[in-house]
């Protein structure tokens, strides 16, 4: 009687379970009608036998991993900025360097350089609403609340924005500088004339949010829920699924939608390697990512693929020595140090376009007089190739350690990752032959690593610097004293001085300063740069028109598929 | 057996109480915290952050605060993914998991018993070296080997099954035979050696010698004794199986609870990580719980730990 009583609960449970996991099932993404989610259920190429089918464009994109958050706002990341170019549009477009007008029509800058009026086109929201100068305040002023937490709330500081950097620690909102005089007039006042402002608004941080979405839901929430996320760019949200991916669809009210040819995008997140790269080739996708791209394959790739692409990204590879540890106060050490690294070696095993450094500005950036800054710095004698091991050799003798004899042995430290493993002991074989210094490594996951770094408890350690605008100062004003990023814990008035003059001049001035500051830094170096970072992407011969912009964010507001 | 059941009970809510304080404390004694990103974010922005999802509080009252929370349900926001919470990751990702693990258990219990079972009657045959040598490769090779060899060959070379995600029957095939295969190879192993025991018993010999026909002797004396072990190890694999496996879904792009295991980890978003292992903690203990009710119908000899 009692086995029976048991058997029949048993059933009860396992019928329970399969019908909570039956029930779960209709609410599954997944299982949404395939009219929604057209085609990777087909067996052969299907990316290509839909677009048939129905005459639609989509195009079919691997986003990387699932974005932490798509609000522009709140954003702080790569994938989710990528995302956010194709769904928002700020006052200006960038591509390729060049800058587009977006919602601004036109915009003149005042004499004195202090005042910015930017004239918005009459345009849309995606539910049809008009978009005013308006919006734009609304959604600069929450960037800056300390209220909203927005991880990129600090660039308001090189906007020089009038009180915006006060906002961000706590000041008022009302006395910042940005102001709608109209409907369609935007006017912004700056502390000091800052060249990069126009170019700097295209940047995710600064596309317009509604405020209505905004506050329907918590923490940005909205951007996400496909019946709250308004935006005002090429395409609009329609359905996101955690883990997935999502569908945009072009977005009818976009001011310029008759240029926009694709009707679609659907964007995956496969953050497996060898998995984005079969869809790939075998043409589930039309276009992958750096993520998506084998390392063992790119030298092949640059080799024989016309569909591979590699570009420049404004950043720089470097190591920190230490400063507040004695081994390191012999300028000539640290010089030694940096001659003995052949960097030709490093980037041609890494093999994926990236440049050697001999500086920390990375090319891509234009003087006054319209020359790469990275050009025009020079080498500092500091040779790419391992010409530089006999002055090596001679400084350590110099410091007192020929042959590194009496060196103390050190930790190269970095955070655990295969391509860091790889120049670390690319390094470490250098430091040993070129120089006789013993050196250990040692890797730590990469929360743990950065409170280490911070924290100083290290000898060498890995860094890496990428900037978000268009001037070399982002770069170089990591090393003034007290900054948050200056790792080595560098300090020098001198230095301090140029980047803050720096930051109030323009033109021929600003850049003068700029160089002599690297020249500072090159001369001290307080870090061993070893290359400038590269991006990579692959699309598919019949996607045309994409562009991307110089910070590395992609566009496809002009992208079309070739039949 | 009320009193059993209620023992049970009991004792599961105490281990859930213990594991969410040694999680919560072990998490917050690893260095790194939800907003350590690769670009350090500015002490003010940070303060602001922390003060937002109530990080600035000691950590007993973040704890209390916390398990107030669970015992409505409400498992807080997750850190990392703004906007998104823990009890939305963990709808959103378990029915594709369980839908993966459910068609693996069945994979794994309707083909490795009998395999095991065959395997023991034949033993030293062909037919027994063949399938043990494929059980032990099952038992060595990773999954995550099986799941790039078949998204390499049956998507990419032969363009049989789709490459990614679960939108057609075709794609459970992949994740499917990638998350079996190590308990596949285990359990037709096991069902094996522990048959080949029973045969061995004197009631097996007395059973033949009684002149029960051979199907019966093995059906209804050998196989159901020769399976206790095997419910031992069902038990705890389908919790494991059923909660996603993070290497087979990232392999298969699957968008399962798998995941966010170890993601939840390498972003130190605290609110997931106890999410998930509460989640994971209180599912294994029910399985374990129909276990030993299992064996209780299976072996008459087994009873409810009434005579304690």
């Amino acid at each position: 009687m009692k086995k029976r009583l048991l058997a029949l609960i048993l059933v009860l449970i396992l019928a329970s379970s399969m019908a909570l996991i039956g029930c779960s099932k209709t609410e599954d993404p997944t299982d949404a009608p395939p009219a929604e989610t057209p085609s990777e259920t087909e067996e052969e190429s299907p990316a290509e036998e839909e677009d048939k089918d129905d005459g639609l464009s989509i195009m079919y994109w691997n986003i990387g991993a699932d974005p932490l958050t798509i609000d522009p706002v709140l954003n702080g990341a790569s994938d989710g900025g990528d995302v956010i170019n194709q769904t928002f549009e700020g006052l200006v477009r960038e591509k390729s360097g060049t800058v587009y007008p977006g919602i601004a029509e036109s915009w003149e800058v005042s004499p004195d350089g202090l005042t910015v009026t930017f004239y918005l086109r009459e345009s849309k929201w995606s539910d049809g609403s008009p978009l005013t100068a308006h919006d734009f305040v609304y959604s600069w002023k929450r960037g800056m609340d300390p209220a909203t937490a927005s991880e990129y709330a600090w660039i308001w500081e090189y906007t020089n924005v009038v009180g915006s950097a006060e906002a961000v620690n706590g000041g008022s909102l009302d006395d910042v500088g940005v102001k709608a005089l109209d409907d369609h007039t935007l006017e912004v006042k700056l502390n000091t004339p800052t060249d990069y402002i126009v170019s700097l608004l295209s940047f995710y941080h600064f596309l317009p949010t509604k405020q209505s979405s905004v506050e329907a839901g918590p923490d940005g929430a909205w951007a996400k829920d496909p019946k709250l996320a308004i935006s005002n760019g090429p395409f609009k949200l329609t359905s996101y699924k955690i883990g997935e991916g999502l569908s945009l669809v072009k977005n009818e009210h976009y001011w310029n939608a008759d240029n926009v040819k694709l009707d679609g995008i659907e964007g995956k997140f496969i953050d497996e390697t060898a998995t984005g790269y079969q869809a790939y080739q075998s043409g589930e996708l039309h276009f992958i990512p750096p993520i998506s791209i084998p390392a063992a394959e790119v030298p092949r790739l640059i080799a024989e693929d016309p569909n591979f692409y590699v570009f420049p990204l404004l950043g720089t590879y470097y190591y920190n020595f230490n400063l507040d540890l004695d081994m390191w106060q012999d300028v000539r050490v640290r010089r030694a140090l940096t001659l003995a690294i052949d960097r030709e070696l490093i980037t041609e095993t890494l093999a994926a376009g990236q440049v050697p450094a001999a500086g920390f500005v990375p090319p891509g950036f234009l003087d006054a007089d319209g020359k790469d800054f990275f050009e025009t710095s020079g080498n500092y004698g500091i040779p790419t190739d391992n010409s530089g091991v006999e002055e090596a050799k001679k400084l350590l003798a110099e410091a007192g350690y020929p042959d590194g004899k009496g060196f103390p042995e050190f930790t190269i430290m970095y955070n655990t990752n295969e391509n860091h493993k790889l120049v670390a002991e690319m390094i470490q074989e250098m430091f040993k032959t070129n120089l006789g210094l013993n050196t250990k490594l040692e890797n730590q996951e990469w929360a743990v690593f950065q409170d280490t770094r911070k924290a100083g408890d290290y000898e060498l350690s890995r860094g890496g610097w990428l900037t978000d605008f268009m001037d070399p100062m982002g770069l170089l004003s990591i090393f003034t004293t007290e900054n948050a990023y200056n790792d080595p814990n560098y300090s020098n008035p001198k230095y301090d001085e140029l980047l803050s003059k720096s930051a109030l001049t323009r033109g021929k001035e600003h850049f003068d300063l700029l160089y002599e500051a690297q020249d500072i830094l090159m001369t001290e170096l307080p870090i061993i740069p070893v290359y400038h970072y590269s991006d990579m992407m692959m699309a598919s011969p019949k996607l045309v028109g994409w562009d991307r912009s110089v910070l590395g964010t992609v566009d496809f507001s002009g992208a079309e598929l070739l039949d | 057996m009320a009193t059993y059941f209620l023992k049970r009970i009991v004792s599961m809510v105490v281990t859930i109480i213990l594991i969410t304080i040694i999680a919560f404390s072990m998490m917050h004694t690893i260095p790194g915290g939800p907003f350590t990103r690769e670009r350090p974010v500015p002490p003010e922005i940070l303060r602001a952050l922390e003060a937002k999802y109530n990080l600035d509080d000691p950590l007993p009252i973040q704890y209390l605060n916390y398990m107030k929370g669970l015992v409505t349900f409400d498992l807080g926001p997750s850190y990392s993914k703004v906007g998104t919470t823990v009890n939305e990751l963990i709808t959103s990702g378990f029915p594709s998991s369980a839908k993966i693990g459910l068609l693996a258990t069945l994979l794994i219990v309707g083909l490795g018993v009998p395999i095991g079972v065959i395997s023991a009657l034949k033993q030293n045959s062909k037919l027994d070296y063949f399938v043990m040598i494929i059980a032990t490769l099952g038992i060595t090779v990773p999954n995550f080997v099986i799941g790039t060899a078949i998204i390499y060959f049956f998507s990419g070379k032969l363009g049989w099954l789709p490459g990614f995600g679960l939108n057609s029957p075709l794609a459970y095939i992949g994740p499917v035979i990638a998350l079996s295969g190590y308990s596949l190879s285990f359990i037709s192993r096991l069902t094996r050696s522990s048959m080949l025991e029973v045969l061995r018993q004197d009631y097996i010999r007395t059973a033949r010698a009684n002149g029960i026909k051979e199907f019966s002797v093995i059906a209804r004396h050998a196989v159901k004794n020769g399976l206790i072990p095997v419910v031992t190890y069902i038990g705890p694999m389908i919790a494991t199986i059923l909660t996603g496996s993070f290497v087979v879904e990232r392999v298969f792009a699957v968008p399962g609870l798998g995941r966010h295991f170890v993601e939840s980890i390498t972003n130190r978003d605290y609110t997931t990580i106890m999410g998930v292992t509460v989640f994971y903690a209180a599912f294994y203990m029910i399985m374990v719980l129909l276990v030993d009710i299992a064996y209780v119908i299976i072996d008459p000899r087994i009873k409810f730990g009434e005579d304690k």
